[in-house]
């Protein structure tokens, strides 16, 4: 241990650029995943030792610039700005060395203490192009390494490079920086001095960066400029707007239009002078695989095979390891029931938090799975590729490409499947997204389809069903347009996307990456589950003295003894069947007793209290219990109906088949619910998970309020135009 | 003429890229600049996005965002 300070390096670059290989080498599993505070862009950090130093890695959104247009590149530049990170070690795809060095010219003009890893140079020799280290290092003045990040090669060395360069004395010599146009060149240096004279001591960044970004117009930086200078930074804006206008007038174009022509000039003669590429003509594996899986004929049969694959082996497959951890929770509150007396706590324990957090837990394979093969579409790049496939389709909604596999995965889980929406880049389209999924029929509402579809409608129950999933998917599609032109507003991202060269995935990353989402799910569901949990157990099980109308206990005990006479007289034969019948008279009466006793718990209360809220929908208050029990978990709206309905065995579907029947529901109610069902509140999982991604109470607020009231007028319309129609 | 007109396999070299702030911003600085070398790699499917070539590397755009994009074909 060294006891020294802690060395913060930061790591950048362009997506695909190799980054995330490299902390993850670096860093190991000694990762830190959280976000970035006030926005839903993963941040992920390591605190690791080496060579006698604390090394604090940050890795930085990947970004192709520092404008402010986007989250992820306020994010990184921020970071830079206000966190001063002792190295920033840009990351450079050295088969894309002109567009990365659009970046790293970006960071240098911060000023602060730049590195540049030159990753996957065998790559680039192997198609061709030959970069010279030594040349880009003095023509830069940055110290350049090479590195393979896949094979962990040149690591040991990037870290030993950003120490010296950390312990290095700052450096206070003229850089080599971007030269830009002669007029704007004078315009910056005019504001430059501007700064200093006035304001120079009120920020504390870089005052030729600063007076760049202005003359850029940039947004964040005016704001911040008038926030530290005050009167004189206001002042120095006006004249800025006089210099723009002159070399608007002069160039004909915006300013930093003509800046970003500016860089890549300066990155050109660069190039020119470090890069060689041999004229032969490349062979590239990646073109042909895209000939096959971007094919105008065969592409979108392939994609549709690779989503069902992943669909099969996230919820068929995650069924098994689905089943066994339904027993383990299964097991273990059994075990507790037999092993603990008849106490609150207990009923608190079994009922309330192991049925709570086990419903949740369940998902956890499919999660895991999910996940995983989100890793492997994303590494290999082929996410981009089924962007590409789906963009016009999607688009058609006002959303991304990419909004296709999270809405796809709201048919197997919510869960899942808003977690899914973080692979979207823009927030925008990430809201948009997690707001329209829970209109995807999840397969936990099936139960309550077959239940009610299948008593109602028989041998029609089959259209039905597939109706209200259509129903869904038109709902989600019109509320997207609607948000698109209210809520959301704003023209949609760009599409501008790089079809990223395909590569072999790591194994390493890709259980880094599940295992850090999976993780993330467990800790903070389980806490908001937990809660969740106590509260529906408190209402459904509260007050414990019930005042039952009729003395069930006592009819219990006239059955027993009737029975029991019976059985003496009876031959061997038929004690048996006399056992058995004795067991399910006293069961219909126990259930009889769970059905009042449920009534009358302050769920009872609140689903009587807000009966009249179902009753133009044609539900009735037991109708509305189960629904209120839904939020819990979809299926829980079955059982919920068994205990009110008196079933002899809650999950028993013919038994309550003839309840339902027989309770004045018609078909048209029964339709009514389902359509209800498909499109109201999110249970309570998808509520946590809406709450983590959006990172925002308003949102989820807003998700509950709207589906809701989707669902009733949904509802509302099938009944009482049903009616109306004669039905 | 316009990128979003050429057809597959066509190359071209950028006169202009017009369009508002932010997307002309971001097509610019993924390397679409004046005067350089663009080539038209695939249209997908459905006939959009398309898929181009630029200094190296593949990138998608929207046709829309291609009609902000006017190419000479005859200069190479």
């Amino acid at each position: 241990m060294s006891g020294k300070k802690i060395i913060t390096i930061a790591l950048a670059g362009n997506p695909n650029s190799g980054k995330t290989t490299i902390f993850n080498n670096i860093t190991g599993t000694r990762q830190k995943v959280g976000n970035w505070p006030g926005v839903t862009v993963e941040k992920k950090e390591g605190l690791i030792q080496k060579f006698g130093y604390d090394l604090k890695i940050v890795d930085l959104p990947g970004t192709y610039s520092l404008t402010p247009f986007s989250i992820e590149e306020i994010v990184a530049r921020d970071f830079v700005l206000e966190e001063s990170p002792d190295v920033v070690i840009d990351i450079i795809d050295s088969s894309n060395l002109e567009r990365s060095l659009y970046l790293a010219t970006q960071f240098r003009e911060i000023d602060s203490k730049v590195l540049f890893a030159l990753n996957m140079a065998d790559v680039a020799r192997s198609h061709g192009t030959k970069i010279d280290a030594e040349k880009l290092s003095t023509l830069l003045d940055v110290p350049v390494v090479f590195t393979v990040g896949n094979k962990n090669e040149g690591i040991d060395n990037l870290l030993q490079e950003a120490i010296k360069l950390a312990e290095s004395a700052p450096d206070e010599k003229e850089k080599r920086n971007v030269k830009y146009s002669r007029e704007i060149e004078k315009a910056i240096l005019t504001l430059q001095e501007l700064i200093e004279e006035k304001a120079g001591n009120t920020i504390h960044y870089n005052s030729r960066w600063t007076a760049i970004k202005i003359l850029e117009n940039d947004k964040i930086v005016k704001e911040r400029f008038i926030g530290k200078a005050g009167k004189a930074g206001e002042e120095i804006l006006d004249e800025v707007q006089a210099l723009r206008k002159n070399l608007l007038m002069h160039y004909d174009e915006d300013p930093e239009i003509v800046m970003t022509d500016d860089r890549y000039g300066f990155i050109a003669g660069i190039i020119k002078e470090v890069q060689t590429t041999s004229a032969k003509e490349r062979i590239d594996i990646s073109r042909n695989i895209d000939l096959v899986l971007t094919n105008r004929f065969i592409g979108f049969p392939i994609f549709i095979f690779f989503i069902w694959a992943m669909f099969q082996l996230t919820f068929s497959l995650g069924a098994y390891p689905t089943e066994w951890i339904e027993g383990g929770v299964a097991h273990l509150s059994s075990v507790l029931s037999g092993s603990l007396n008849e106490t609150l706590f207990k009923d608190l324990l079994v009922n309330g938090i192991i049925a709570g957090v086990g419903s949740v837990i369940v998902f956890l394979p499919n999660i895991l799975i999910l996940f995983f093969c989100i890793a492997l579409f994303e590494d290999t790049g082929y996410m981009a590729r089924a962007a590409f496939l789906m963009d016009k389709i999607m688009h058609l909604i006002g959303l991304h490409g990419k909004s296709f596999i999270p809405m796809l995965m709201g048919f197997g889980c919510n869960v899942p499947a808003i977690m899914a929406a973080r692979t979207l880049e823009s927030e925008k389209d990430r809201i948009l997204t997690i707001l329209i999924t829970p209109f995807m029929s999840c397969s936990a509402k099936i139960p309550v389809y077959i239940v009610l579809a299948g008593t109602f409608f028989a041998a029609k129950a089959g259209n039905v069903i597939f109706a209200v999933y259509l129903a869904g998917i038109i709902l989600s599609i019109l509320s997207g347009r609607l948000f698109r032109l209210t809520l959301l507003k704003g023209v949609d991202a760009p599409f501008v996307m790089e079809l990223p060269p395909y590569r072999v995935p790591m194994i390493k990353s890709l259980l880094i990456h599940m295992w850090d989402r999976s993780k993330m799910f467990l800790k903070k569901m389980g806490g908001i589950i937990l809660i969740g949990s106590v509260i529906v157990w408190t209402l459904s099980a509260f007050p414990r003295n019930i005042e039952y109308s009729a003395d069930y206990s006592a009819r219990m005990d006239r059955i027993n003894e009737s029975f029991n006479i019976k059985i003496a007289a009876a031959g061997e034969e038929a004690k048996e069947i006399l056992r058995k019948e004795r067991i399910a008279a006293i069961g219909i009466i126990q259930n009889e007793m769970n059905s009042e006793r449920s009534e009358k718990t302050y769920m009872g209360r609140i689903g009587k209290f807000i009966s009249p809220f179902f009753e133009p929908l044609g539900i009735d208050w037991r109708g509305s219990v189960a629904l209120l029990t839904g939020f819990f978990a979809k299926e829980i709206v079955v059982s919920t109906l068994g205990v009110l309905y008196s079933v002899e065995e809650p999950d028993d579907g013919e038994a309550l088949k003839k309840a339902l029947l027989s309770s004045g529901m018609t078909p048209l109610s029964a339709l009514s619910m389902m359509v209800f069902v498909l499109l109201y509140l999110p249970c309570l999982a998808t509520i946590a998970v809406i709450r983590k991604e959006t990172g925002s109470f308003k949102w989820t607020a807003f998700s509950i309020i709207y589906s809701t009231s989707v669902a009733w007028i949904a509802a509302f319309c099938v009944f009482q135009g049903g009616k109306l129609l004669g039905y | 003429m316009l990128l979003s007109e050429m057809k597959e396999g066509e190359k071209g070299v950028i006169i202009r890229v017009a369009g508002n702030g932010a997307l002309r911003r971001r097509i610019l600085e993924m390397g679409i600049t004046k005067g350089t070398t663009i080539y038209v790699e695939k249209y997908a499917p459905l006939k959009d996005p398309v898929e181009l070539i630029v200094k190296g590397f593949h990138i998608s755009l929207r046709v829309e965002e291609a009609a902000q994009i006017t190419v000479d074909k005859s200069q190479q």
